[in-house]
């Protein structure tokens, strides 16, 4: 069954848009962002508001109606690494009963990218908006290796201590460089034979997880990670490997 | 101003004293040290400029070169060479760029140095106090278009170019103050870039040509406005003194410094801090330059009503720290926020109990209100409501600087319609209560009073601790945004450079000369 926005009434496809152009306001601007709006599908536009946010721009509000509809029984969400996160108390619980000791995480900012912003936000014991870094879990055992690590010195180190997890971090994506740069690190745990030693994730502003599966990793973490999600989908994963490996 | 709260003027007196004793060890430890950006900056105000083909700029080229020098000061064997070789600043920015190797240099006679500093300072001073008559000038022409608070608003597109755009159409809209946010990393960079910049994550790098751009297009914006309008950087990272030299030589008017910024938010190491941020506010004052202080960002890591006193503290001790490096009170810009969880009941009357505190204890600073951001989100029809509460505070509690909240914080870097909606938002509410300020009384042991007086009592208890353990501790024990630095750690930890006795700085001696604190 088709579903479509609900102005006032059921089907009126009632939509509210605002948007400015590049041209100095007057009647043939608003005639022109009127025009616009039919021309993106909908079938009336009233233009409710027009103006200047400098000599060369105008800024419009408008109320549109389309015909369009969606059937919801068709569409699938994209897949999350995380959608359901454990509370802080719940992942050393399960952490603790489940696996038995700490796990080991280590992360960094590979690369040119300088931005801790990120690892910060999932490792520094403060966290991020109320939410603990995963230093602070009583049974993670977290290294911060900082940023511009190069993948050859992360993965060194996750060797020397053991780790079970490896998270990268990649905020600058400027002309494609992160996915060259996660690109290497799996091809350089592949070669190494160790792609399925560790748990490998990878998070910022740009990431999906479907795009983290595509190169390779675990999972990827995009906006609005806390690192109670990674921390989840970290303890879960050992565990269904645990499974996998032991029967 | 009549006081609205009450607060007890001996424990503002008790807070200020508490301050000076925090910082005096501190400022002991400045008076000693030098570090790489200082030399670096003092050569930049004594000509040096430009970059090599690597595009590492000369005045890093020439502390290298002099690097073993430093515990004396560069100066001397800049200064030396230029005397050694008869060249101008330009000819040796020129050789050095080229890759000219300037070897050993045998110190020139000291009077002979000691004249020929004299002359490259007091142009370069001249030059500075050339820019402060153009802006006062400016400034009492266009004094009757002023609002208060003064409308501060960001461009950030990476490109200064683009920047420039966007920095125009906001002057139109309204904007007095506009801020070119900087590129995210650059603090981090222990060299300042060259020439105008097109690409930049998060802002645009922070350049002397990016300043002289954007100083000519607002100048521009500004006159066909009838307003002066004013241009902000960053005075932070790991070139504070560079980059207020540079803001001092392109005119800007405003920088955001900060006392403690860079230790807690950008792990550099303390020790640099306390000697760039000093070095950087003496050519600030120099320049009549307002610094903008980050107490906001105490309250976007932590509870803003929890944590409320430390707010008060820091700036409390950046106050003391301006007044130190010769910054008179209208020029030091102490930050504070909005950023109470709005689902707490009486938010915002705490936060008006906050906002009209800040005024009463520092009644002749200009102080800077920074706007929501923590608990703004995808709801942009809320975050507007949100804004507008914001915007009835800052006027009610006649604040000086008024940085916009944008419906989309949190969502993208602000379109050029997010800005428009801002400055109409903020001049719908400014001038429909325009004087309600002077009509306002509070209630006498009502909440807000009460409020404010516990804050500034938590703020006395807090810098009691602080005073007793010392600063460095007090960092290192993490009792600022619970965020714990090494004294050793941190970057930046190499360029710091114990002084020997002979230390010489020109540049130094002209600017407590000219500012009247104690050689």
């Amino acid at each position: 069954m088709l579903v479509r926005p609900y102005g006032d009434t059921r089907d009126d496809g009632a939509v509210q848009l605002s948007f400015t152009l590049p041209l100095e306001d007057s009647a043939c601007a608003r005639e022109a962002a009127r025009q616009f709006v039919l021309k993106l599908g909908f079938e009336t536009c009233e233009l409710v508001h027009a103006a200047p946010v400098s000599d060369t721009h105008t800024f419009f509000v408008a109320y549109a109606r389309t015909r369009e509809g969606i059937d919801p029984d068709q569409v699938a969400p994209a897949e999350q690494a995380a959608d359901e996160a454990l509370t802080f108390e719940e992942i050393n619980t399960f952490i603790d009963s489940q696996i038995g000791r700490k796990l080991l995480v280590v992360g960094a900012c590979t690369g040119s990218d300088a931005h801790t912003v990120g690892i910060d936000a999932i490792l520094n014991m403060k966290g991020y908006k109320h939410h603990y870094g995963l230093e602070r879990y009583p049974m993670i055992d977290a290294h911060n290796l900082g940023a511009q690590v190069p993948n050859e010195k992360l993965i060194e180190h996750a060797v020397t201590v053991n780790a079970d997890a490896v998270l990268v971090s990649q905020v600058v994506t400027q002309k494609d460089a992160h996915v060259r740069n996660l690109t290497e690190l799996v091809e350089l745990l592949e070669a190494e034979g160790m792609r399925d030693r560790f748990i490998v994730i990878v998070g910022g502003p740009r990431i999906t997880h479907k795009l983290a599966l595509e190169l390779g990793f675990d999972a990827g973490f995009g906006k609005g990670t806390f690192a109670e999600h990674v921390a989840t989908f970290i303890a879960k994963r050992m565990v269904a490997r645990r499974r996998t490996h032991n029967p | 101003m009549n006081s609205k709260l009450g607060l007890s003027e001996q424990k503002i007196a008790r807070a200020r004293e508490l301050a000076a004793a925090i910082t005096e060890p501190v400022q002991a430890h400045i008076t000693g040290h030098t570090t790489v950006t200082v030399e670096r900056a003092t050569l930049r105000m004594l000509g040096a400029d430009g970059v090599n083909a690597d595009e590492v700029p000369v005045p890093n080229l020439l502390v290298d070169a002099f690097s073993d020098r430093c515990a004396q000061g560069v100066a001397r064997p800049y200064i030396s060479t230029l005397l050694a070789r008869d060249w101008t600043p330009a000819d040796l920015n020129k050789a050095v760029a080229d890759g000219c190797e300037l070897g050993r240099v045998q110190p020139a006679d000291d009077a002979a140095v000691r004249a020929r500093a004299a002359e490259l300072t007091g142009a370069t001073f001249e030059r500075i106090a050339q820019n402060v008559t153009t802006r006062n000038e400016r400034m009492a022409r266009y004094a009757a278009n002023e609002k208060s608070p003064l409308l501060y608003l960001i461009v950030a597109t990476g490109n200064i170019h683009e920047d420039v755009n966007q920095a125009q159409a906001a002057v139109q809209q309204g904007a007095d103050i506009v801020a070119v946010i900087r590129a995210t990393a650059q603090s981090l960079l222990d060299y300042v870039p060259h020439g105008a910049t097109t690409e930049g994550f998060g802002g645009t790098y922070a350049t002397q040509e990016n300043f002289r751009i954007m100083r000519a297009a607002l100048d521009e914006a500004g006159a066909r406005q009838q307003r002066y309008v004013r241009l902000v950087n960053y005075c932070s990272g790991l070139c504070m003194p560079e980059i207020a030299a540079m803001g001092a030589f392109e005119r800007l008017d405003m920088m955001l410094n900060d006392s403690m910024y860079g230790v807690l938010f950008r792990d550099i190491n303390m020790y640099r801090t306390f000697v760039d941020q000093h070095f950087s506010r003496m050519i600030n004052a120099l320049a009549d330059v307002v610094i903008n202080t980050g107490e906001d960002n105490y309250l976007t890591t932590a509870n803003a009503y929890e944590k409320a006193h430390t707010v008060l503290a820091s700036q409390l001790i950046n106050e003391r720290f301006a007044r130190s490096a010769g910054l008179p009170p209208r020029l030091i810009g102490l930050g504070h926020a909005f950023e109470i969880d709005p689902d707490m009941k009486n938010s915002f009357l705490y936060e008006l109990a906050q906002a009209q505190m800040a005024r009463e204890i520092f009644p002749e600073l200009p102080l800077k209100y920074m706007p929501p951001t923590k608990f703004m989100s995808g709801d942009i029809f809320r975050s507007y409501a949100i804004q507008t509460m914001f915007n009835f505070a800052s006027k009610a509690t006649g604040q000086s600087i008024h940085l916009l909240g944008m419906l989309t914080e949190a969502i993208h870097t602000p379109f050029l319609h997010d800005r428009y909606l801002a400055l109409e938002n903020a001049e719908y509410v400014m001038n429909a209560m325009a004087d309600l300020g002077g009509e306002l009384e509070f209630k006498k042991d009502g909440l807000m009073v009460r409020r404010a007086e516990q804050v500034l009592d938590r703020t006395l208890e807090f810098l009691e601790q602080i005073a007793t353990i010392g600063l460095f501790d007090a960092i290192e024990q993490g009792l600022f945004a619970d965020i714990s630095r090494s004294r050793t750690g941190g970057k930046g930890a190499d360029g710091v450079v114990a002084k020997k006795d002979d230390y010489w700085n020109p540049v130094e001696d002209a600017l407590k000369h000219a500012l009247g604190l104690g050689a």
